[in-house]
């Protein structure tokens, strides 16, 4: 009895090994390739914003930089935050009045309506915001025929007002779609216990539905910061001089100079502005973990 | 109460009104200028209106055709290289046991969750050393980085949304693994690598940064079209362009729910 039970538990571990090994091998094309294509510029990346031409370690890029841009910089904080900010605002109030909404054809319609930017590529995106935004564009046309603002006070939004609005036209669909998903996912008997108790439906909003959904609030809005340090299009077609963002002067500074040192130095300032952001909302997380 | 019960269908219609302004306001003044032929300030509206432009960007020889062709093809091989080397991983990641799997995981997030543009800044710089700057290779290759991260994610949910037992079934009446893969496997993970090879080829579509660091000034995809006739200050050319890079983009948004089962997203990232 022990002896055959051994014969056939003998072949086990031999089958297993090749599973292993076939699996690797799945994986592997696939990890060379992104080590080939993410990993290695990575790298270099990290590598050649601490090297000067000779090849010695120097901090001297980073200083630069930092001197250089700095007020590059802070303008590229301060869009990104406003922008943030814009599309939370507005993510909570579409994606609150999809849950929440009593009027359901106005529920449909907006559903219907929040999704139009989502797949729409930002070069597309910043084209629009030219036109659109342009003195002569519609925004300023239509608020002067409606008699909501002088003819004379018409003004271009090229600016950093311009880049805000367009990040937030093209990311709050994206948000939105995430925090309506998180939303629809709450128990709907909590939202009735605390309807039923009488608390309004702005209050379930802020006490009930948002708390719950947060998480997936935090995730888009990080992933929207992401893409806003990445676009090199809309800054480079909305903002002509100076300060503008630092994909723009990235791009300024290997196009005009082929100075790979002061760029990837200022690369190295995006990357750290989203780990600390991504920082935080891990340690948040683990806060709610630990407390749940 | 009953002016509450007339006004408030008025307020939520402007509010929506609004939206909706705010939504295809800037794609209708896009469509105006694809079709304007004459707009000088301080005109409201185009004061001529026709289809030259359109003429003169699908002219023999414009560049818009090579463009297009380029866009197309860069698109198509970026889908092939991506789900070539995404469907093994995705299928090892899903069912196999990997040797830290999260790491590898986590090695496939991370071009998507850090700033992509000193990494294309730095592709570039390789690919110089490699001569694949300024090759529609290069381009394919730059492409296929997003596209991988996105393909390998969604097969990896797929395959592990396809009911094991099917598999196991096929194995015990005596299919090989290959033709248990090919026969059980792959057609139920279908919807969701169609879903994934038209994310990749949509990515590809709209790419922009690569192309501009690795292909440009060789290689001009539809973005970089657009792109360079919006900074010349020929704001038709961009417009049609643009017009055109909408295309897929819109109509994959009203397909998507078909194509992205909950069951598929809700294993997104595990």
């Amino acid at each position: 009895m022990t002896m055959s039970s051994q014969a056939y538990s003998l072949p086990a571990p031999r089958k297993r090994l090749p599973r292993i090994r076939l699996g690797v091998l799945l994986v592997l094309p696939a990890l060379t390739a992104i080590t080939l294509l993410y990993a290695l510029p990575l790298m270099r990346s990290l590598v050649t914003a601490f090297r000067d031409g000779s090849g010695a370690w120097t901090t001297e890029h980073v200083v630069r930089a930092f001197s250089l841009y700095g007020r590059d910089m802070l303008f590229s904080m301060g869009v990104v935050s406003a922008s943030l900010a814009l599309i939370a605002v507005m993510s909570i109030a579409i994606a609150g009045y999809l849950t929440l909404g009593a009027t359901p054809w106005a529920v449909r319609v907006l559903r219907w309506l929040y999704r139009w930017p989502l797949f729409i590529p930002f070069v597309v995106t910043g084209q629009i915001a030219r036109s659109f935004l342009a003195t002569n564009g519609m925004m300023n046309n239509v608020l002067v025929e409606t008699g909501l603002m002088a003819s004379s006070s018409a003004q271009s939004f090229l600016d950093w007002r311009g880049l805000v609005l367009t990040f937030a036209w093209k990311q709050i669909p994206f948000v939105t779609l995430l925090l309506a998903g998180a939303m629809a996912a709450v128990e709907r008997s909590h939202i009735e216990a605390a309807r039923n108790a009488g608390a309004s439906r702005l209050r379930c909003l802020f006490e009930i539905v948002l708390p719950q959904a947060a998480p997936t609030l935090w995730v888009g809005l990080i992933l929207s910061m992401v893409a806003m340090l990445s676009v090199l299009s809309v800054p480079m077609m909305l903002i002509a001089g100076n300060p503008t963002m630092m994909t723009s002067m990235m791009a300024h500074r290997i196009t005009y100079y082929g100075d790979y040192g002061i760029a990837n130095a200022l690369g190295l300032f995006s990357y750290a502005l989203t780990a600390v952001t991504a920082w935080f909302y891990l340690r948040l997380t683990l806060r709610r973990e630990a407390g749940a | 109460m009953t002016i509450a019960r007339i006004a408030s269908p008025l307020v939520l219609g402007a509010l929506l009104g609004l939206v909706a302004f705010i939504v295809f306001g800037p794609l209708l003044n896009l469509a105006m200028w694809a079709f304007a032929e004459q707009w000088f300030y301080p005109n409201r509206l185009p004061t001529g209106w026709g289809f030259s432009f359109w003429e003169r960007v699908f002219r023999p020889r414009a560049g818009a055709w090579t463009s297009l062709f380029n866009t197309v093809l860069v698109a198509c091989a970026a889908v092939a290289l991506s789900m070539a080397l995404a469907i093994p991983a995705g299928y090892a990641l899903a069912r196999q046991a990997l040797p830290a799997r999260s790491v590898i995981m986590l090695l496939f997030l991370l071009p998507q969750a850090f700033p992509n543009l000193p990494i294309f800044v730095n592709i570039a710089a390789i690919f110089y050393q490699w001569g694949l700057n300024g090759t529609l290779v290069g381009v394919v290759l730059v492409h296929a980085l997003p596209g991988l991260v996105y393909a390998v994610w969604i097969a990896t949910a797929t395959f592990s949304a396809v009911d094991r037992s099917l598999e196991e079934a096929a194995r015990n009446l005596g299919a090989s693994p290959l033709r248990s893969f090919t026969d059980i496997t792959l057609p139920q993970a279908l919807p969701g690598l169609l879903a994934a090879s038209i994310f990749v080829f949509l990515d590809s579509i709209d790419e922009f940064t690569g192309t501009f660091f690795v292909g440009a000034p060789e290689i001009t995809t539809l973005p970089l079209l657009m792109f360079n006739a919006s900074m010349g200050g020929n704001y038709q050319v961009a417009a049609i362009t643009a017009l055109i890079l909408l295309i897929p983009s819109v109509g994959f948004m009203l397909v998507i729910e078909r194509f992205l089962k909950a069951d598929v997203l809700s294993r997104v990232g595990r």
